[in-house]
C-alpha cells in the first residue's frame, strides 16, 4: 500500500458564537486520500463538507479554529506552517477547484492572465513559454478555440467555459492534489457531464489526486473510487463507491439513498424526516432522532468510526450489523411509491400556438427597422387535463419559466391563444378578475425569496385568504391557516415564525399552503424541489402529489431534474429554446423513441451508482438565443441530417396516435427508435 | 425502513428572538451605537428642558462682563454683549432639533415612498420623474435651500417643509435602489400573480423590507439635514435673532474667537456632539441591521 | 460602445435643460425682480415700471426662459444688475478662485484618500482602522464652518502659521494665491478626503472577501500581489462614479468655506448674490455649477465604461 498524500486526523473545527458558546462545524473528522485516488466526499447543506475541504488547504474562515487534530498533507503540518510556506504549497502542491467559477475568477483580469500568473508563480515555466503553456492548458480543458478565449474577461464566458478556466489554472501549477467543491453544481446536466468526464480523463493521464466534494450522489457516484459521508459535521461512513452505494452500512447512507428520486424507476422515493442537528449538540450519535433503527445506546454514547468486514470500510454507528443484515437492493425497489393519478379526459388549460418574447423594440430599432429576433418561446401547443401533471422539461433557456410566467400572468404572450374555462390568460394579470386570479397559483423554486422575510407564516397564508374570501373573519381565517399548515404537515404552532426562523424544507411547505389556500384549480410549479435537499426533495414531491389528489388539482411542473419529473410527472413537454421537441406520457418520453434532444438529456444524467456511465450525445456549448428558422436543435444535433434542419421547421411525428407522443423531428421515427 | 410522512412533523427548534430584539441585541453591543444614542437622548432631553434649567437667561446682556473668558459664573465666558455663553449653547438647539427632526421625517416619508413607488412601477413613470430628480440633485444643496428660504422666508415651519422637501429627494433614490433589491424578489412577484393592488404591494410586500435601509439612511439624513440648517444659519439665513441658535452664534462670536474662542468652542461643542452622535448611531445601526456592506461580509 | 457613450452625453444634455428649467423657475420665483435690484432705495412705481420694459421683464416667462436660454448657449449669461457689469465679466477670476482652491484640495485628497482608505480596509478593526475610521467620521459629519473655525484658532490664532483669511484681490495670479489659502485647502481636503476614504474602506472590505480573492489566496498568490492586482482595480472601480459624486457635491458647499476664509470665490459670490437679489448672477452661477456636477460625473461614467471591463465589452441582452 502506497503511503497518504494527505491525513486528516480526528480534526475539529468551530467558532465561538456572539454569546461565546462553541459552536462546531467539524467534529473528530479523521481521513485519507492516497496519491492519484479520487475520494468523494458527500453530505447535505450545512454538514461541514466545504470547511473540510477548506481546511484542507490550510484555510479557515476568519473566526473558525481548529479545536483538536492535524490535517499532514505529504507529512507537512497544514495549520502549522508559516504563511510563505503555505503560499508555496498552494497551487503548486494542492489547488482548489471552486463551486462559482464565475465569482472565483478576478473580474478585471483577462482569464489567459489569470492562468499566467499561476504559471509565473507556481512553475518553472518562463518567456513566451509562459503563453504557449497556456494556450496548452485551455486547449486540454478542451476549451474551443483557446487563443481567443484566453483574451476574454471572465464575464464574457458562459458558466461551463468559466469553470474550465478554472480547471485549467488548477491544473497549471502541476499539482498533486486537487480539491473540487461542488464544481458542477448549477450548470446543465450535459455541460456538467462534460466536465465531469474531462477530470476523470485529466485526473487519469495525471495521476492527480482528488477531493470532490458534492451533495449530488450521482455525481460521486461517476467520479469517486471512495466515499465519504458526512453528516452533521462527522464522518459517519467511508467505503469504496461500489460498497457504499450497493450496499451502504449506515443508516443514514441508507435513508439517503433511498430518497432519490430515480430515472430508471417510477414513483416517488421514501423520504427522511427531521433535520440535522448542530454538530456536536447531542450526548450520543447525531442521526439518533431521524433513525429507524436507534436503540438506547444511540441516544447515550457516540458511536466510533470503526472498521466493519474485510474491506476498508468505515462505518460510525452502534447498530451497523442489523442495518447491513437487510437486504439494501430488495429495500430500495419497496419505497418507490407510485401515485395513483386521476387525470379526467377534459382540458384544464389549452395551449395554442403561444408566443413570448421580451423583446421590446427601442427607438433605435424601429428607426433602423431592425428584424425582430425569433421570440424566446415560439409554436407552444399544449393540452393540460384536469387533474393532470405536466412536466415542463428542458435545460436553462429552455423557456420553462418564461412559458409559467406568462400563464400566471406576469410576462404578457405576443401571440396565440392559453384557454382556461372560457378565459384567456395571455393577458397580463391586473387585466383577469380575482376569481381567474385565485383559480390559477405559483409556487416558487427557492423559498427564501418567495416568503416576504418580513411578515410572520399567519402574515403569508393570510393574504390570499382575504385577497380570495373577504367575507371570511378573522377567526375563521385563523382556523384556516392553521388547517392549512396541517394539511402540508406543519405543527400550527409555526403561525408566529419568520421565515428566518424555518429549514428549507419548512419554508417550501409554507409556500405550497399559501398556494393551497386559493384552493386552486392549477398549480404552477417552479422547480419547486431543486433548491431542496435530497431527504427533503422526496417530502415535498410526496405532499405534493397527496394534495392534489384531494381536489384534483392539475399541476404545471417545471423541472431539470429528470428524475424528478419521472417520479411526480403523468405527462411530459421536453422544451429546447423555447420550442417543443417531444410531448408524451412519461413511460413513452423515457423510452425509446427520443428526440435527439431527449436522448441527450437522458444521456447526460448521472445516476447514483457507480457502474453506469453517462452518455455524452451533444455539445455542451451554450446557446444564447434560437435560429431563425429551421429546428431549433440544429446547431448541438447530434443526429444533424443536412440543410433540411437548418431550414425546415421538423414535422410532429406521431409513434402511435395523433393524441399522444409526438416527436418533432427531421429523422424517421424508425431511425429515432434505434439508440 | 419504512418512515410515514402522513404526520404533522415535530417543531423544528428556533431561536426565540424577533427581529427587533435581534436588532437591538446588536446595537446594544455596538459601543459607538450605544455612545451615539447616549449623545442624542442627552440632546433631546436638553432640548426640552434646557429653558427651565439654564443658569440664567440666554438673551440677558450683562454690559459690563462682556467677551469675558470662562469662570464658574459663566462656564463658557461670555459674548460681546454680556450674554452667559453657557446658557445660550444649552438653549440654541432647540429650533434645528425640532426642524431637523420634523424635516427628516417629512422627507423620508414623502421621498421613501415616491422611491418605493417608482422603484415598483419602472418604466416610463420612473424614468422620467428620476430625470427630474436627478436634475435637481445637481443643483448644488446650499443653492437651493439658500433660494427656497429666501423665496418662503425663515419661519420653523416653513423651514420644516423646506428640509422635508430639499432631503426627500435624495431619499427617493434611495428607497427606490433599496426597492430595486426587491422588486425582482419572488415574493413580489407572488403578490403580483396573486393579483395583490398595487398599493398593497407597496404597503405590505416592499415597504417592510425597504424599512431598515430608510431608518438607517433616515439617521443619515438628519444629521446632513442639521449640518444644512446650521450652515444657513451660519450664512445669516437662519433662525431669526434674538432666538439663540448655534449656527448663527457661531458666526456672530467669529469676531472674538482670539480673544473669548470659548464664544465659539461653546456652541460648536453642541453641535458637533449631536451631529457625531446622530452618525455614531447610524453606523451603528446599519451594522445591526445587517446593512453596511463592509460589515456584512462574512467574517 | 459608441452608442452607451451617445446615450450618455444625451442624458446629461436633458438633464442640464431641465436644471436650467428649474433654476430659472426658482429664481424667477425670488421675491423682486431686476429692475428692484437696479434701483435699489431710489425705486418709485414710474421708474420701475420703465425699467420693467426696458429690460423686458413684462414679456411672459416662457418667452423670458428662452430668450435666456437662447443667450447663454451664445455663451452670454446676462447682465448683473446690482453690480452693472455683464455677469460673466463678474464670475469670470471668482470661478477661477474657486477652481484654484477645490483643485488643490482634490489633487492632495483624492490619493491621499485612496491610500488611507485601503489601508483601512486592509487593517479592518485593527488599530489603525479604527483611528483612521473616527478622523474620518469627524471630517464628514463636522460642519465646514466648525472645522475651518478650529483650524483657524489652532493655525493661526495660536500657532501663527498660516493667515486666517484669505483676502487676495480678486484677480491675483495663482502663485500669489497659494501661499494665503492654505487653511481652505486643509479644511476642505480633510472633508473630500473623509468621504472618499470611508467609501474606498467598504469597497475594499468588499472585495477583501470575495470569492476571487479567496480564490487568488487559495491559488498562493502573495497578499502584497493580490491586494495591488486582484483587490484594488475591483474596489476602485465601482468607487469612481461616487467620488465624482462627492467632489461635485462638496462643489455645493464651498461657498462655506469661502465665506469662512472671506476668499473671493464663485460660492461666496453666490451667497452674496442672492442676499443682493442679483437675479442673473445667481442663475449664471447656479448653471455654471450644475454644469460642473454633470460634466463631473459625465467623465466619471466614461471613464468607468473605459476602464471595467464588465461595463465595455457587456453583450447587451
Amino acid at each position: 500500500m502506497s503511503k497518504n498524500l494527505i491525513e486528516v486526523e480526528n480534526l475539529s473545527i468551530g467558532y465561538y458564537n456572539k454569546g461565546g458558546k462553541l459552536v462546531h462545524v467539524l467534529k473528530n473528522v479523521s481521513l485519507s486520500i492516497k496519491p492519484g485516488e479520487t475520494l468523494g466526499l458527500v453530505g447535505e447543506s450545512g454538514c461541514g463538507k466545504s470547511t473540510l475541504g477548506q481546511a484542507m488547504m490550510g484555510y479557515l474562515r476568519l473566526g473558525s479554529q481548529v479545536m483538536e487534530g492535524s490535517i499532514l498533507f505529504s507529512g507537512k503540518d497544514m495549520f502549522g506552517l508559516s504563511t510563505r510556506d503555505l503560499e508555496s504549497i498552494r497551487g503548486n502542491k494542492i489547488a482548489l477547484i471552486p463551486q462559482n467559477a464565475g465569482e472565483a475568477l478576478t473580474p478585471t483580469m483577462r482569464v489567459g492572465k489569470q492562468i499566467i500568473e499561476t504559471l509565473e508563480l507556481k512553475t518553472n515555466v518562463s518567456g513566451a513559454a509562459t503563453k504557449n503553456r497556456m494556450i496548452e492548458l485551455l486547449g486540454q480543458v478542451r476549451l474551443p478555440h483557446p487563443e481567443v478565449m484566453a483574451e476574454r474577461y471572465p464575464h464574457e464566458l458562459s458558466g461551463g467555459q468559466q469553470q474550465r478556466v478554472v480547471v485549467a489554472m488548477a491544473l497549471a501549477g502541476q499539482p498533486d492534489m486537487l480539491v473540487l467543491d461542488e464544481p458542477t453544481t448549477g450548470l446543465d446536466v450535459t455541460t456538467q457531464a462534460h466536465i465531469l468526464e474531462l477530470l476523470r480523463d485529466i485526473v487519469a493521464e495525471l495521476g492527480t489526486a482528488m477531493m470532490y466534494i458534492s451533495h449530488d450522489l450521482g455525481v460521486i457516484a461517476r467520479v469517486s473510487d471512495r466515499v465519504a459521508l458526512m453528516y452533521a459535521g462527522e464522518i459517519v461512513e467511508d467505503a469504496s463507491a461500489a460498497e457504499i452505494f450497493k450496499s451502504p452500512a449506515h443508516p443514514y447512507a441508507r435513508g439517503l439513498l433511498a430518497s432519490i428520486p430515480r430515472l430508471e424507476l417510477a414513483g416517488i422515493p421514501n423520504s427522511m424526516p427531521g433535520q440535522p442537528p448542530i454538530p456536536g449538540s447531542l450526548p450520543g450519535c447525531s442521526f439518533t432522532p431521524r433513525c429507524p433503527f436507534a436503540t438506547e445506546i444511540c441516544s447515550s454514547e457516540p458511536p466510533e468510526l470503526k472498521m466493519i468486514l474485510q474491506t476498508p470500510h468505515l462505518v460510525r454507528c452502534h447498530n451497523w450489523e442489523k442495518v447491513v443484515a437487510t437486504d439494501f437492493s430488495q429495500e430500495l425497489k419497496d419505497v418507490y411509491h407510485i401515485v395513483e393519478h386521476k387525470a379526467q379526459d377534459v382540458s384544464a388549460i389549452e395551449l395554442s400556438d403561444v408566443e413570448i418574447t421580451y423583446h421590446q423594440p427601442n427607438m433605435i430599432d424601429r428607426l433602423r427597422r431592425t428584424p425582430e429576433p425569433p421570440a424566446t418561446v415560439s409554436d407552444i401547443t399544449l393540452d393540460i387535463k384536469r387533474g393532470e401533471t405536466l412536466a415542463l422539461v428542458g435545460e436553462s433557456g429552455s423557456g420553462k419559466s418564461t412559458i409559467v410566467r406568462t400563464i400566471s400572468g406576469l410576462l404578457p404572450a405576443k401571440s396565440g391563444v392559453i384557454q382556461f374555462e372560457n378565459c384567456d390568460l395571455t393577458v397580463n394579470v391586473d387585466k383577469r378578475t380575482m376569481d381567474l386570479c385565485k383559480k390559477v397559483q405559483l409556487i416558487f423554486q427557492n423559498p427564501d425569496a418567495s416568503l416576504n422575510p418580513r411578515h410572520t407564516v399567519a402574515e403569508i397564508i393570510d393574504q390570499p385568504l382575504k385577497l380570495y374570501f373577504p367575507k371570511m373573519t378573522r377567526d375563521e381565517r385563523r382556523a384556516r391557516q392553521i388547517e392549512l399548515l396541517e394539511r402540508v404537515r406543519l405543527d400550527g404552532r409555526y403561525r408566529l415564525r419568520y421565515p428566518g426562523q424555518m429549514s428549507g424544507g419548512e419554508k417550501q411547505r409554507v409556500a405550497i399552503a399559501r398556494a393551497f389556500a386559493a384552493e386552486p384549480d392549477v398549480v404552477l410549479c417552479d422547480e419547486v424541489t431543486s433548491a431542496l435537499d435530497v431527504s427533503v426533495q422526496a417530502a415535498v414531491l410526496d405532499l405534493l402529489a397527496d394534495l392534489q389528489q384531494e381536489r384534483n388539482t392539475t399541476y404545471i411542473f417545471i423541472a431539470h431534474d429528470l428524475a424528478v419529473v419521472r417520479a411526480i410527472a403523468d405527462r411530459v413537454a421536453v422544451l429546447y429554446q423555447g420550442r417543443l421537441c417531444e410531448v408524451g406520457t412519461v413511460d413513452e418520453i423515457y423510452s425509446p423513441p427520443y428526440h435527439p434532444y431527449t436522448e441527450t438529456l437522458m444521456g447526460a444524467v448521472l445516476v447514483p451508482d457507480p457502474d453506469t456511465e453517462p452518455k455524452l450525445l451533444a455539445s455542451d456549448t451554450p446557446e444564447l438565443a434560437p435560429p431563425a428558422k429551421g429546428c431549433a436543435f440544429q446547431r448541438r444535433c447530434p443526429k444533424f441530417i443536412n440543410d433540411l434542419c437548418d431550414e425546415v421547421t421538423p414535422p410532429w411525428q406521431y409513434p402511435q396516435d395523433e393524441d399522444g407522443h409526438k416527436i418533432r423531428c427531421h429523422i424517421p421515427i424508425n431511425e429515432l427508435l434505434v439508440v | 425502513m419504512t418512515v410515514t410522512t402522513q404526520a404533522v412533523e415535530e417543531l423544528s427548534p428556533v431561536k426565540r428572538r424577533t427581529p427587533l430584539a435581534d436588532t437591538w441585541e446588536n446595537l446594544r453591543r455596538s459601543w459607538g451605537g450605544m455612545i451615539g444614542l447616549t449623545l442624542i437622548v442627552f440632546h433631546v432631553l436638553l432640548a426640552l428642558s434646557s429653558p427651565y434649567i439654564v443658569p440664567q437667561d440666554p438673551q440677558l446682556m450683562d454690559a459690563p462682563a462682556r467677551n469675558e473668558a470662562p469662570s464658574t459664573e459663566h462656564l463658557f465666558g461670555t459674548d460681546k454683549l454680556g450674554r452667559d455663553m453657557f446658557s445660550r449653547s444649552l438653549v440654541g438647539g432647540r429650533v434645528a432639533l425640532v426642524v431637523t427632526m420634523l424635516g427628516t421625517a417629512l422627507a423620508m416619508t414623502w421621498g421613501g415612498l415616491t422611491g418605493i413607488l417608482l422603484g415598483f412601477l419602472g418604466g416610463k413613470t420612473d424614468e422620467y420623474v428620476m430625470r427630474v430628480v436627478d436634475a435637481l440633485l445637481a443643483i448644488p444643496w446650499l443653492l437651493v435651500l439658500l433660494l427656497i428660504i429666501s423665496i418662503l422666508g425663515t419661519n420653523p415651519w416653513v423651514q420644516t417643509l423646506t428640509f422635508g422637501f430639499t432631503y426627500g429627494y435624495t431619499a427617493i433614490r434611495v428607497a427606490r435602489a433599496a426597492t430595486l433589491d426587491y422588486v425582482t424578489h419572488e415574493f413580489v412577484l407572488a403578490a403580483r400573480a396573486r393579483g395583490e393592488r398595487k398599493r398593497t404591494i407597496v404597503l405590505k410586500e416592499l415597504l417592510p423590507n425597504v424599512l431598515d435601509v430608510l431608518l438607517v439612511d433616515g439617521a443619515m439624513t438628519w444629521s446632513w439635514m442639521l449640518l444644512g440648517f446650521s450652515s444657513l444659519s451660519f450664512l445669516g439665513f437662519g433662525v431669526t435673532p434674538p432666538t439663540p441658535d448655534w449656527g448663527f452664534m457661531i458666526a456672530k462670536n467669529r469676531e472674538i474667537l482670539a480673544i473669548q474662542p470659548w464664544a465659539v468652542f461653546g456652541p460648536a461643542i453642541m453641535l458637533s456632539t449631536l451631529i457625531i452622535g446622530i452618525n455614531l448611531f447610524s453606523d451603528a445601526l446599519a451594522k445591526a441591521l445587517g446593512l453596511d456592506r463592509s460589515q456584512g461580509a462574512p467574517v | 460602445m459608441i452608442v452607451l457613450i451617445a446615450r450618455r452625453f444625451i442624458l446629461a444634455l436633458i438633464t442640464l435643460l431641465l436644471i436650467s428649467i428649474i433654476i430659472f423657475l426658482g429664481v424667477e420665483a425670488l421675491p423682486g425682480d431686476a429692475a428692484d435690484a437696479y434701483l435699489g432705495q431710489s425705486a418709485t412705481p414710474e421708474s420701475l415700471r420703465a425699467l420693467r420694459e426696458e429690460f423686458g421683464l413684462d414679456t411672459p416667462a416662457h418667452q423670458r426662459y428662452l430668450n435666456w436660454l437662447g443667450d447663454m448657449l451664445k455663451g452670454d449669461l446676462g447682465d448683473s444688475m446690482a453690480r452693472r457689469k455683464p455677469v460673466s465679466e463678474v464670475i469670470g477670476n471668482q470661478f477661477r478662485n474657486t477652481v484654484v482652491l477645490a483643485a488643490a484640495a482634490a489633487i492632495v485628497g483624492i490619493p491621499l484618500a485612496i491610500v488611507l482608505g485601503v489601508f483601512a480596509g486592509l487593517t479592518r478593526d485593527k488599530w489603525p482602522d479604527i483611528l483612521v475610521s473616527l478622523v474620518a467620521i469627524l471630517g464628514m459629519t463636522l460642519p465646514g464652518f466648525v472645522t475651518a473655525t478650529v483650524l483657524i484658532y489652532v493655525f493661526s490664532i495660536r500657532l501663527e502659521w498660516f493667515p486666517a483669511i484669505a483676502m487676495v484681490p480678486t484677480d491675483a495670479p495663482v502663485i500669489e494665491i497659494l501661499p494665503n489659502i492654505f487653511l481652505p485647502i486643509i479644511t476642505l481636503t480633510f472633508i473630500m478626503v473623509a468621504h472618499i476614504l470611508r467609501l474606498v474602506r467598504t469597497n475594499m472590505i468588499e472585495v477583501l472577501v470575495s470569492n476571487y480573492v479567496q480564490m487568488a489566496r487559495l491559488k498562493g498568490v502573495p497578499a502584497m500581489r493580490i491586494v495591488f492586482l486582484h483587490a484594488l482595480p475591483n474596489a476602485m472601480l465601482p468607487s469612481i462614479n461616487v467620488i465624482a459624486l462627492t467632489l461635485a457635491w462638496l462643489l455645493g458647499g464651498v461657498a462655506i468655506i469661502e465665506t469662512v476664509f472671506n476668499y473671493p470665490g464663485i460660492g461666496k459670490l453666490l451667497i452674496n448674490a442672492i442676499g443682493d437679489r442679483d437675479l442673473a448672477l445667481v442663475q449664471g452661477i447656479a448653471i455654471i455649477l450644475a454644469g460642473i456636477y454633470i460634466g463631473v460625473n459625465l467623465i466619471a461614467d466614461l471613464l468607468a465604461l473605459v476602464l471595467n471591463p464588465r461595463l465595455r465589452t457587456s453583450r447587451g441582452h
